[in-house]
């Protein structure tokens, strides 16, 4: 492992996007930054512009008109950047499947690295969730794979 | 080649951007301790920048030459700022005369860097971003000159650092007289702003305008961005320490004063909200403006 996949491991700046959710998830995102769980001192940041981003954090269930900007964010976004999905919306759909204005699935749209399940999850789960994704990254898989989207 | 070693290693870049991050840090550590949190470990700025410029640098369309070649711009005016003033501490009898008006322009060029990048950069939030930066420039440059001039006073009508620090260790810190406290507060609220700290952020305020002027920016280019802040952050309450506390600048009390000014400047960052651009001027050019009238005439009445 080299010293930028480890900086990039120790230093990753949050983008988030709600792609049309209830608002639950966002508020249990918005829990790890309070001083119970503080994950700032792995390195974590909420940052405002999708250019300095590392990691999309992507909530709620994909509808037909957030589908086009979702792909738009993700192209904007400096390589490499990984794709987190978090709550049962992003993943499954949740109770939204069959709905009339809900698009395709987030992971026939964007490649996801990490999912979050829950509804919502528990600020807990999110961390244990960054955990294997660092993980990932670190290990074998994960570092081809950045080196992958790298290239 | 001095010159250079001087300008790259030390009291220049290297030195300089070390010491910045590491301030950098103490901000974060120092606010998350006031929220009752546990902070970042200590390498975490130097982990972010490396971070940074193995990202990808994106060019967004209709950005003109000028949205990568500023970042560097401002770069190397705050390192020359940084290294003047390093030389004038170590060697306070070669520091040539007018350096500090020097450093005054020089101080403003990380701020003239972040407009010209944001204006080429094509984004709207960010010229909105830089606009609001060069209000606030205009607000706070006018009492901070004003009590920088009141410190000239004070030192018998020198304009080299180096004769003022001696002065002052002839006669005493500044501090410790009526216009040098009232230029100090000046001085304190103009770094607050120069330096990008609440309540002055409204240039980079991230909740409103998603980081402003730095909107575009990613990978290496940010990375430079959050250098030209770092060495700013080293450059501010060092400049701070020898206007006004010069009596003993050994490196241990040295090390303090900037701490302390630098902690100074940190809780004042952490206990104030934003301010709107409007009533930040408003600031600057009422209060802070009279207080710096103020404290140059009582310098010139030598109290």
């Amino acid at each position: 492992m080299d010293l930028k996949t480890k900086a990039l491991t120790k230093s990753i700046w949050v983008f988030h996007i709600s792609t049309g959710s209830c608002n639950n998830c966002d508020i249990e995102i918005l829990d790890l930054l309070t001083p119970r769980f503080d994950v700032e001192r792995f390195g974590i940041q909420l940052i405002g512009s999708v250019r300095h981003a590392d990691v999309l954090l992507i909530t709620g269930v994909m509808n037909k008109k957030s589908v086009p900007l979702v792909k738009k964010v993700y192209s904007q976004a400096p390589r490499p950047c990984l794709v987190v999905a978090v709550g049962q919306c992003a993943l499954s759909q949740h109770m939204f499947r069959d709905s009339y204005n809900v698009g395709e699935p987030l992971d026939k749209i964007l490649p996801v690295d990490l999912y979050i399940p829950g509804c919502p999850p528990k600020p807990e789960a999110m961390i244990a969730g960054i955990v294997k994704l660092v993980n990932k990254i670190r290990g074998d898989d994960g570092d081809k794979r950045v080196n992958q989207r790298k290239a | 080649m001095k010159l250079l070693f001087n300008y790259l290693i030390f009291p220049g870049f290297l030195f300089s951007a070390c010491v910045g991050l590491m301030a950098g840090w103490l901000e974060r550590k120092v606010s998350a301790r006031v929220q009752w949190r546990k902070g970042p470990p200590w390498h975490q700025n130097f982990t972010d920048i490396i971070k940074l410029t193995s990202k990808e640098t994106i060019l967004p369309e209709g950005a003109k030459w000028t949205f990568l070649l500023a970042p560097y711009f401002g770069l190397v005016s705050a390192v020359l700022a940084a290294t003047m003033l390093g030389l004038a501490l170590i060697q306070p009898g070669l520091s040539p005369s007018g350096d500090l008006i020097v450093l005054l322009y020089l101080l403003v060029m990380p701020a003239a860097a972040l407009i010209i990048g944001a204006s080429g950069s094509g984004n709207p939030l960010a010229s909105v971003g830089a606009s609001r930066e060069m209000k606030l420039v205009l607000g706070y440059e006018l009492p901070f000159i004003l009590a920088v001039v009141a410190v000239v006073i004070k030192a018998g009508g020198s304009i080299s650092l180096g004769e003022i620090v001696a002065f002052q260790a002839g006669s005493g810190s500044f501090l410790y007289s009526f216009s040098g406290f009232l230029a100090l507060i000046v001085i304190i609220f103009c770094a607050q702003a120069k330096v990008g700290f609440a309540p002055f952020e409204v240039s980079e305020a991230e909740q409103e305008i998603m980081a402003g002027a730095l909107i575009e920016y990613s990978g290496l280019s940010l990375a430079i961005f959050k250098l030209t802040k770092a060495v700013m952050l080293y450059t501010m309450p060092l400049f701070l320490s020898v206007l006004f506390l010069g009596k003993d600048l050994s490196f241990g009390m040295l090390t303090l004063k900037f701490i302390i000014f630098l902690v100074v400047m940190i809780l004042i960052k952490n206990t104030n909200p934003r301010l709107r651009i409007d009533q930040a001027m408003r600031f600057f050019w009422g209060p802070v403006t009279i207080i710096a009238l103020l404290a140059t005439g009582l310098a010139l009445l030598g109290k």
